[in-house]
């Protein structure tokens, strides 16, 4: 069975959420390690779970980013396992250069905390895979600092290159002002590299993959893992 | 040459396209409230100040600005970072 890495940073605290839905809900093997004791890429995939790091001084994830433990996601990254950035964890990654663009703070100025409406805007990653093109998913977001940035080219770019994979939307699944909580250029909630092995996304899967913790009784965070963790089993079983 | 220390400032914020709400509410609800109208914008940023020991003012600002790129001290999608000597 394939093994999944919780990556444990100072200040991280939604790590044990990530955790028990893997564990438990999930059924899958995955441990808990702190970012100073991965020495080596001994994994299948790997998770950078939402929180804090390093009280996200200079900017969120912009310490973390130079942890060691981002050389062995590194070295994941480069033989195509699976990377899921979840809030921080996508800010870490894209201040680690696995992911372009940047995330600053959001254009409110207040944290926001609430349950979003995302659209499923590729199902070629690895964490989008058993999800279909449109579907819409509802999931929380909780963080100060959100606002996906690139510039206009750039951002035609990630368009082209189908790099981005989830968009704030609205009832009627369309990406508007009133749709998007922080201000992410073009409605941005998640986003992957090229190759679609590393994806980060601000809002929470973790906290919606159980029916008694979602308001509607929907675990749609779950397509997340699932996909996630079916792709692992797939890579396993080509070795 | 003998070194010296200099205090070396890295200012970064904002590219002018990416929208900066810190700089635009002191504007707004400080400054403008306040009666300033010549001020006609407000960018706010992050700013470090560096004791360095370096041989000569370009010796140490070399440093700094290689750093910035080299540890990511700003993030180059959205920012823009200055380095300056001020003593």
């Amino acid at each position: 069975m394939s093994r999944v890495a919780v990556i444990q940073y100072p200040g991280s605290n939604c790590d044990l959420d990530a955790l028990e839905v893997l564990q438990k809900v999930e059924k899958t093997k995955a441990d808990l390690v702190w970012h100073k004791d991965i020495k080596n890429d001994n994994y299948d995939g790997y998770v950078l779970p939402g929180g804090f790091s390093y009280g996200d001084y200079l900017r969120a994830g912009a310490i973390a980013a130079r942890s060691p433990s981002i050389k062995i996601v590194r070295e994941a990254v480069e033989k195509n396992k699976p990377v899921l950035g979840i809030c921080n964890g996508l800010q870490i990654l894209v201040e680690a250069g696995l992911l372009p663009g940047a995330v600053l703070r959001n254009i409110g100025l207040r944290f926001a905390c609430t349950w979003t409406r995302l659209s499923v805007e590729t199902t070629r990653t690895p964490f989008t895979s058993l999800a279909k093109k449109g579907q819409a998913l509802r999931i929380p977001i909780a963080h100060n600092e959100g606002r996906y940035y690139l510039d206009d080219a750039q951002i035609r770019e990630l368009e082209k290159r189908d790099q981005i994979v989830f968009r704030y939307v609205n009832e009627n699944n369309k990406p508007t002002e009133e749709a998007n909580p922080n201000g992410s250029v073009d409605n941005i909630a998640g986003i992957c590299n090229e190759e679609g092995n590393v994806m980060g996304l601000m809002p929470h899967p973790e906290r919606a993959s159980l029916k008694d913790l979602s308001p509607d009784g929907q675990t749609y965070g779950r397509v997340i893992f699932d996909s996630m963790l079916q792709s692992m089993t797939e890579m396993s079983t080509r070795k | 040459m003998s070194q010296q220390s200099y205090t070396v400032e890295v200012v970064v914020e904002n590219k002018p396209l990416a929208r900066d709400p810190e700089g635009e509410t002191i504007h707004h609800n400080l400054i403008l409230k306040g009666g300033y109208n010549q001020v006609t914008s407000v960018r706010a940023g992050k700013l470090l100040r560096m004791s360095v020991d370096a041989d000569t003012p370009d010796h140490a600002r070399g440093l700094v600005k290689r750093l910035c790129d080299d540890l990511r001290i700003y993030n180059p999608a959205a920012h823009i970072c200055q380095v300056r000597i001020v003593g």
